[in-house]
């Protein structure tokens, strides 16, 4: 009896042990999402690096070189205050990946708990839980972002909290659907028959078995929130000047597309690569978990 | 059936209540009122007394619980009163008239958007590992990545400034259409692609697919009788909230290309802090998105009779 319990012990870490390497197998084997990875890994310790590798300061302007195209002292050229757009672009990095990451993290520490609370308890706290869901998700959700940005004031943390007050909402209903078909499982089931407590199950069974979903959820969430940030910026709700977000400069420039179009194509490109990168990165994160979804974006 | 949509719409109206009261308190919360609002963009100062008859006027200076309780009982008679940015016209007039800008575009969009994205989805299906298939592979990646104001601006640049194809804004004439929708279309080309080519490949697996190609049935008409028909269900659940979505107007799209539709008039009422105007279209969004759902619910338990609205237990 006593050697059988050590034997289950030592295959289940064991198992634990792998299925970390595991997924960095699987996840190398997508090239693509592996490419986007690298690429996500530069663009962080650009962003981070940011003020040692800006060629020029992205707040201070020269009046002599305004509205200037691309050219050899400025590579994507200067706006109409004469800043460069490369050093602008580099700090928007900083916005933009921070923005994706701290909202997602907020987002994740609200809804978790919440969700697994309403899942578990069940009865009157989750029937109140579930109506401010349905009311909160029954909002459009550009217009309640809009409401709530104008209502707090444009800047980096009223936008962070922002997004946790709209966002939340899918993660705790993901949650709270995952511990409702736990309740009913078997090792669930045999967990609480050999006496273990429910703070017991919680730690053990279900955050370790909930994780899966919800580290998926905020890889994908994660370019969400720039785009979002990217929007809201672009209607003057987000960042506010002078920091410089790549949706902020393409919405004060769209004006001048005729006579100055590096200033709103450059950081276009970033965005939509950046993107690009951070959902490829994600759906290699899903297949690598083996999570089922039909809903893929290439397979 | 009739329990079940009488509960729903009875939740409906609990929705819109909690909306508009969520959208009364933000929208008194920020600072500043309509007069400001107007003043600043005039670049005058009105003075103190006039600012003071026109509060009163529009019953501003009365405690925010009072001014609510006084909105809630006017709009039980869809009376929403004027717009204080344009004092000759009223709300119900304004979103009248612009929503029937927002309505071509959205219903356009609908149009072009299901075409091409439900055509690539079939595409993909019928034909894997094509050139259709990583076509549609293709042009959804772009759809996901683009933001629709940064496709806008591109396809500006590209067919206004460099070829000069097309005019960059305005809402007059076919030429002026072509633009926005394609700028429009990104999402709703994205969903569809994706959920087309994902529903008809789960559908192909069923085993009366498989008893139709036994029977010795044509490719075709296995495609388009046995899997297409019983894979549009599941595309109506993506397809009700979509159309929703769209007939409401876009923020971006609409600015972009100076369109006068509801979301570019949604976005001037928060700057001049037009308060009748901000509530009645949040709460007619709301309305349009949760009927949308609705309906949704309703066409679904209709095309597939394994549904059932009504819990059985």
């Amino acid at each position: 009896m006593a050697m059988n319990a050590t034997a289950i012990e030592r295959i289940s870490t064991k198992a634990r042990a792998i299925s970390l390497r595991l997924f960095w197998r699987r996840f190398c084997r997508n090239k693509l999402a592996l490419i986007a990875f690298w690429f996500i890994i530069a663009e962080v310790i650009v962003a981070v690096a940011a003020p040692y590798i800006a060629p020029y300061d992205p707040y201070k302007g020269d009046f002599l070189a305004t509205w200037e195209t691309p050219n050899r002292l400025h590579w994507l050229g200067t706006d109409d205050l004469g800043r460069d757009v490369l050093s602008r672009l580099l700090y928007g990095a900083r916005i933009s990946i921070s923005v994706g990451i701290l909202s997602q993290v907020a987002i994740a520490v609200v809804g978790v708990p919440i969700g697994a609370l309403s899942g578990l308890k069940g009865g009157r706290l989750d029937y109140v839980i579930m109506r401010v869901i349905d009311v909160l998700s029954s909002l459009p959700t550009i217009c309640f972002y809009i409401l709530l940005m104008v209502a707090l004031g444009a800047g980096f943390w009223n936008l962070i909290l922002a997004m946790t007050l709209t966002g939340w909402i899918g993660i705790a209903r993901l949650v709270r659907g995952q511990v409702l078909s736990l309740k009913k499982t078997d090792f669930i089931r045999a967990s609480r028959a050999m006496g273990g407590g429910t703070r017991y199950i919680i730690k053990k069974h279900i955050l370790s078995n909930v994780m899966t979903p919800v580290i998926v959820s905020i890889a994908i969430g994660i370019p969400g929130a720039m785009f979002a940030e990217a929007g809201l910026s672009f209607l003057g709700l987000g960042i506010p000047a002078p920091r410089a977000s790549w949706g902020q400069m393409i919405g004060i420039y769209q004006a001048y597309i005729r006579t100055a179009w590096h200033l709103t194509v450059f950081p276009s490109i970033v965005l939509a690569l950046t993107m690009l990168a951070w959902f490829l990165f994600a759906d290699g994160i899903r297949d690598a978990l083996d999570t089922n979804s039909s809903f893929s974006i290439v397979d | 059936m009739l329990r079940f949509v009488l509960s729903r719409i009875a939740g409906l109206v609990g929705v819109l209540f909690i909306v508009s009261v969520i959208t009364f308190g933000l929208m008194h919360s920020v600072p500043g009122g309509p007069f400001d609002a107007r003043a600043l963009e005039k670049q005058q100062l009105v003075p103190e007394n006039i600012k003071r008859q026109l509060n009163e006027k529009y019953g501003l200076n009365a405690p925010v619980w009072k001014q609510y309780t006084l909105f809630v009982r006017n709009a039980v008679f869809l009376d929403f009163g004027y717009s204080m940015a344009y004092p000759n016209r009223t709300v119900v007039g304004i979103l009248k008239e612009q929503w029937s800008y927002s309505l071509q575009l959205g219903l356009l969009t609908l149009l072009f958007s299901t075409a091409v994205g439900v055509g690539l989805g079939i595409a993909s299906a019928v034909k894997p590992n094509s050139i259709l298939d990583y076509l549609g592979t293709g042009v959804s990646i772009l759809c996901l990545v683009m933001p629709s104001f940064v496709f806008a601006i591109l396809l500006q640049v590209v067919f206004s400034v460099w070829l000069g194809w097309l005019p960059t804004g305005g809402w007059s004439s076919p030429r002026h259409l072509i633009m926005p929708v394609l700028a429009n279309s990104l999402a709703p080309i994205l969903v569809l692609q994706r959920y087309t080519r994902a529903s008809m490949r789960d559908t192909m697996k069923a085993n009366y697919v498989r008893t139709a190609r036994a029977k010795g049935l044509s490719k075709n008409r296995i495609m388009f009788i046995h899997v297409f028909k019983n894979a549009l269900t599941p595309l109506l659940t993506v397809g009700g909230p979509l159309a929703a979505g769209l007939i409401v107007g876009s923020f971006f799209v609409e600015s972009i290309f100076r369109i006068p539709g509801i979301g570019f008039y949604f976005v001037s009422a928060i700057g001049s802090r037009d308060y009748p105007m901000i509530m009645v279209t949040t709460l007619v969004w709301t309305l349009i998105i949760s009927l949308a759902y609705l309906i949704t619910d309703l066409l679904y338990a209709l095309v597939d009779p394994r549904v059932t609205l009504v819990r059985e237990d």
